[in-house]
């Protein structure tokens, strides 16, 4: 990572009030985003990531929710922000794409028109200039024969390419950040892989930096540079691809390392299983909320573990677990 | 494998006419299912993987005969089912059971879960009153579901819980097959491994056979004996699994072994620099 961070998120915590009580979504999440880098947010349903997402977008604002908690963004202060500062940053410095393509594209215009009007939205600039810029972007994504295509409508698309007309119109005004929620999670794998493809490409030719949601941890690591591992609100663990990959502090990481199937490796009998199910966040354990499920819970679970570097040679490598580092070294699977 | 396959299905066809203008037929038809050959053995796991619309869901259904076979042959024990009245069937039915993908639309919300699981044994005559009472509560342990919770509805339960309740209802019947449509699709990773586990000690238990049907063949890996790829309605291979996945031979195959992301960052780096990209 080099100079600044874009973004750096500090104890962000995002709480719903709802009929059956205070659901803390999300809560003292950390985050930070270098330019041109691509974090990972890993983490199953419920543990908060399109939440913390979200809310970097601006779009958990409401009545029964409270947001706290810093998020700046190139210099803009997220969380205290007025809607219309927002209005400024969202679609332009910083985009965001979602699982299913179909719904966020207006079913009765056609694509290109959607990228214009959503270029004309945030810059003066001509109709057939902002044309010409949709074609090039349609073009840049991989749709084949652009020119026509952008007077197709989206449900003449597949779901890939709806996926890739999502990622043009993310890219029309030129934002350094890229949220991506899921992208893929709804395509066939092989066209999943086709996206990531695109993704990686568009990081590294021009340095968009991207946060990456996903409940699929092999898919990160065909693309990411850091990985955050988010459970129950928190993230529990955080570092390089490789440091989650090959040195694992956090007992639930180590669990779902471990319950991955391997297309490549010879099959165990039994997968490596995490007992039980996630908390409710109406009402979460008290401390380390994996502790339920932990096999190596002990007398100072109880308390909540702070997000911290705990090995002395790897001081972006962050974990929220009491254990040890020695036992951690013993036990990791 | 025993001399006469569990299953055996030869030359199945499934079309679906093609409606266009207003009225009636175009002549075409969709060839959701073009000519399907498949054998499980007794006790065996053969996992059907594919793509969105390349016929496995449409498979299944024409297996239990939910579909009706515009062609071919459906044999279970040796029994032809293809044409057999809904009444002939029914007594097969108990020895081939489904479970679904989406464990939230496939339980009755307006049941509770003992009537959901003992509904199979109660259509087929086989248990009533305490003993049915009794057996419910035996498969809800069985599954990994608290006994006690058999008055609740399926709302009540987590995703994986009710993908465990849809499981102890296959199971009710003490059925031979089970066909099982992307069971773990919808389930978180955790969860996912759980779902996995459980399915193979039962397998081990009760000499199961499953058709394991899915689109990620990493998983399809895991848990089967032989694998079978399905493409365009038909079956470009079939064999074991560590031969279909280490050694596959159709392009498509290849194709889709490929795509699978490799949780492993030093092998996708490894292979992204080999593919040039």
């Amino acid at each position: 990572m080099s100079g600044n961070p874009l973004l750096e998120v500090s104890d962000l915590a995002v709480s719903f009030n709802t009929e059956e009580g205070l659901v803390q979504a999300v809560d003292d999440v950390d985050l930070q985003v270098g330019p041109g880098e691509v974090l990972a947010v890993v983490g199953e349903s419920g543990s908060g990531k399109s939440v913390t997402a979200m809310t970097l977008m601006g779009l958990t604002r409401g009545p029964n929710t409270t947001i706290a908690g810093r998020a700046s963004f190139e210099g803009v202060e997220l969380v205290a922000a007025s809607d219309e500062e927002l209005r400024g940053i969202r679609g332009n410095r910083m985009s965001m794409i979602f699982q299913d393509p179909m719904s966020s594209l207006d079913p009765v215009y056609r694509v290109g028109e959607q990228i214009v009007e959503q270029i004309r939205a945030h810059r003066d600039v001509p109709k057939d200039e902002a044309r010409r810029r949709a074609i090039e972007l349609l073009d840049a994504v991989g749709i084949p024969d652009a020119t026509t295509r952008a007077d197709s409508y989206p449900h003449e698309f597949s779901g890939g390419m709806r996926q890739r007309v999502m990622i043009a119109m993310a890219l029309s005004l030129e934002p350094s950040l890229l949220i991506a929620d899921e992208p893929t999670t709804a395509l066939d794998v092989t066209i999943q892989a086709q996206v990531v493809d695109l993704l990686r490409q568009l990081n590294q030719s021009r340095g968009l930096s991207i946060v990456l949601i996903s409940h699929d941890i092999g898919l990160v690591a065909e693309v990411a540079d850091r990985v955050a591992v988010m459970y129950a609100g928190r993230i529990v663990e955080q570092g390089s691809l490789d440091e989650i990959f090959y040195d694992p502090q956090h007992p639930y990481t180590w669990g779902l390392l471990g319950s991955l199937t391997r297309i490549d490796r010879p099959r165990p009998r039994r997968l490596l299983q995490i007992p039980g199910a996630p908390p409710s966040l109406l009402s979460p354990p008290q401390g380390c909320h994996f502790r339920p499920r932990c096999p190596h819970a002990f007398e100072r679970c109880p308390q909540t573990p702070g997000l911290e570097a705990r090995l002395p040679q790897a001081p972006r490598h962050l974990d929220r677990c009491w254990l040890e580092s020695e036992a951690k070294q013993e036990l990791q699977p | 494998m025993s001399d006469t396959p569990l299953l055996d299905v030869r030359g199945l066809v499934k079309h679906f006419p093609v409606r266009s203008g207003l009225f009636g037929h175009s002549g075409d038809a969709v060839r959701a299912i073009d000519g399907v050959d498949l054998q499980i053995a007794p006790g065996e796991t053969l996992g059907l993987v594919g793509e969105s619309g390349s016929g496995k869901s449409t498979l299944c259904r024409a297996v239990l005969q939910l579909v009706e076979p515009s062609d071919g042959s459906v044999r279970f024990e040796g029994e032809e089912l293809v044409g057999l009245r809904q009444r002939e069937l029914r007594p097969l039915r108990r020895q081939m059971q489904m479970i679904f993908q989406d464990p939230y639309a496939s339980l009755n919300p307006r049941k509770r879960v003992d009537v959901i699981v003992g509904g199979p044994l109660k259509l087929h005559g086989l248990a009533s009153g305490a003993e049915l009472r009794r057996q419910v509560q035996e498969l809800l342990a069985r599954v990994g579901l608290a006994p006690e919770h058999h008055t609740r509805y399926p709302h009540e339960f987590s995703g994986g819980q009710r993908q465990r309740i849809g499981i102890a209802r296959a199971l009710a019947t003490r059925p031979k097959l089970i066909l099982a449509d992307e069971p773990v699709s919808a389930l978180d990773v955790s969860i996912r491994a759980q779902i996995v586990n459980l399915l193979a000690d039962l397998q081990d238990e009760f000499g199961l056979a499953y058709l394991f049907v899915a689109h990620d063949i990493g998983v399809v890996r895991h848990v089967s004996d032989r694998i079978a790829v399905m493409h365009d309605g038909k079956i470009v291979e079939q064999g074991s699994a560590d031969q279909v996945c280490e050694r596959p031979r159709d392009p498509y195959t290849r194709k889709l072994i490929e795509a699978v992301p490799v949780p492993d960052p030093r092998e996708a780096r490894e292979r992204r620099t080999a593919a040039g990209r």
